[in-house]
């Protein structure tokens, strides 16, 4: 009797769980296409949407109903069923990576441990990985069923950029990876909230510059952002891989870049800047008050790179083709094997 | 006859600058600033844009000081318009310090293309452009305009604070 009723109360915290992950991530990402017109605006000097609501707070609203009062338009050509799950993919695998990630220390109430992740996986990156490389079916297959040149050419681009890259992205973390030992991130985040030398937090930035310089790169192009959006070139390729997707399934194109920028900032704290952990300050020994001081942590740091890969995009011009290629194979892939080797030298020398 | 070679010299990168990692940051830095700098954009039509002195709007005809019409039909002004876009009918005047006056006078604001040839053909400074930049309308008709529109514009502009005073009214509405 008391097993079924545990049964239930785990179902219950893990359905509360990805309701209010989900339900916070949906509201950033709303707001995230909001504040990317914004900041872009700021940055030219110019003000942005600001007539929709309280300095155009509504704006993501309006928008939203802009998409779904759109008429819906299937190309006579396309390949229907791939056409239409292809943004499904998208925005699928952009939104169930969050589920692993750490927001906050665990603690523990009424003689239960709450975890504040969905799924505390013991391979949490690899799922993370295999996840985020699903993006790239949704894009080859949108540009493959629209039967039409330039998103045929993107969703090319988009596969030969996204396979090349996550290599690099693979290697890069390997050398943290022989430093924590684990792949469950929220052991990864344990292992950054102790000091290096008594005084630094450990955050694995510290430890690894390289592999978080290469994870940094590698994330830009594995979201597709300025200075790597190659598969939606506008002056190349009209819309790239989405040109032919009009109304809410361009919308969910368009949500999925967005949630794929959150997961990309919230992996990036986790795995390089300490994920919840504010440093000089043992959480889990201050209770709900260290889990609320966590989430605030972890919501600063992410919202900083969500800010960061704005920032880029409207300072660094996008790279030609080649020139992507180049980098991605022949500075950062041996970047990051140099990164293993070294990481791997200096332990050995420690030990 | 020489020919002079020129050697193209493509500078080379220490290895500071091939990192590209300073540049980013330079261009980080510039991009961050202007976060913070002003705005340059006019939210027309919450705010007016003020035309500098001298600028070439909508045109207007000139009264004097008893409130007549400047104007006496010599027809320089039609003469000079290099878009045909005034035309005029000259009568006696009724009154006794001038021979001529227009009976009517029309100007097609859709030939205008606000040169200022008539102010700067006109004798009697009876004809000028003013600051008003914004005379859209939705006919063709209302954008022939006759003495009586050209007199209002007068009205409208002689105390040069047109948009000044149309900023006041949509704050007070």
């Amino acid at each position: 009797m008391t097993n079924t009723g545990n049964v239930i109360l785990d179902i219950v915290i893990i359905v509360v769980k990805i309701a209010v992950i989900l339900g916070v991530n949906m509201l950033i990402l709303t707001y995230l296409t909001l504040a990317e017109r914004r900041v872009s605006a700021f940055m030219q000097d110019r003000l942005g949407p600001n007539r929709v609501g309280p300095m155009g707070l509504f704006q993501p609203f309006a928008d939203g109903v802009k998409f779904i009062t759109k008429e819906d338009i299937i190309p006579a050509n396309a390949d229907k069923l791939i056409y239409l799950v292809a943004p499904v993919l998208v925005f699928f695998s952009a939104l169930v990576t969050y589920a692993v990630i750490p927001v906050g220390p665990t603690f523990s109430a009424w003689g239960q441990r709450f975890q504040m992740s969905i799924a505390n996986l013991n391979v949490g990156i690899l799922y993370i990985f295999a996840l985020t490389s699903f993006v790239v079916y949704g894009v080859a297959l949108a540009g493959w069923s629209s039967n039409s040149k330039y998103p045929l050419m993107g969703g090319l681009r988009s596969s030969a950029q996204m396979i090349s890259y996550e290599l690099s992205m693979g290697l890069s973390i390997i050398g943290l990876l022989m430093i924590v030992g684990s792949l469950r991130l929220s052991a990864i985040v344990d292992y950054q909230t102790h000091l290096l030398w008594g005084f630094l937090p450990r955050w694995l930035v510290i430890l690894q510059p390289l592999g978080f310089l290469i994870f940094l790169v590698a994330a830009f192009a594995e979201t597709n952002r300025l200075p790597f959006d190659m598969p939606e070139a506008e002056p190349e390729l009209v819309g790239g891989y989405h040109t032919e997707y009009g109304s809410m399934k361009f919308a969910l194109f368009f949500m999925g870049e967005y949630a794929g920028l959150i997961t990309s900032s919230a992996l990036i704290t986790t795995l390089f800047f300490g994920g919840w952990d504010f440093p000089w300050v043992n959480e889990s020994a201050l209770g709900i008050w260290g889990v609320l001081l966590g989430i605030i942590a972890f919501s600063a740091k992410v919202g900083f790179f969500l800010f960061f890969y704005l920032w880029v995009r409207w300072t660094v011009p996008r790279f030609r083709f080649d020139q992507l290629m180049k980098l991605g194979w022949k500075y950062l892939l041996p970047l990051a094997l140099a990164n293993i080797l070294i990481t791997a030298l200096v332990m050995l020398a420690l030990v | 006859m020489k020919v002079k070679k020129v050697k193209r010299v493509t500078p080379k990168l220490t290895i500071w600058d091939a990192l590209y990692i300073p540049a980013i940051l330079t261009g980080l830095s510039v991009t961050f600033r202007h976060l913070f700098k002003k705005h340059i954009t006019l939210e027309y039509p919450d705010e007016k844009w003020f035309p500098p002195p001298g600028h070439r709007g909508a045109i207007r005809l000139n009264r004097d000081e008893l409130g007549r019409e400047k104007c006496v039909a010599c027809e320089m002004c039609a003469t000079a318009c290099p878009a045909h876009a005034i035309s005029m009918q000259g009568g006696a005047a009724p009154w006794d310090d001038r021979e001529k006056y227009p009976v009517w006078y029309k100007i097609d604001m859709l030939r205008c293309i606000l040169c200022g040839m008539c102010e700067e053909a006109c004798p009697e400074d009876a004809i000028e452009l003013t600051e008003i930049y914004d005379f859209a309308d939705y006919t063709r008709e209302s954008l022939i305009w006759d003495k009586e529109r050209l007199l209002k514009n007068y009205d409208l502009t002689k105390d040069g604070n047109y948009y000044k005073r149309q900023l006041e009214e949509s704050k007070k509405r």
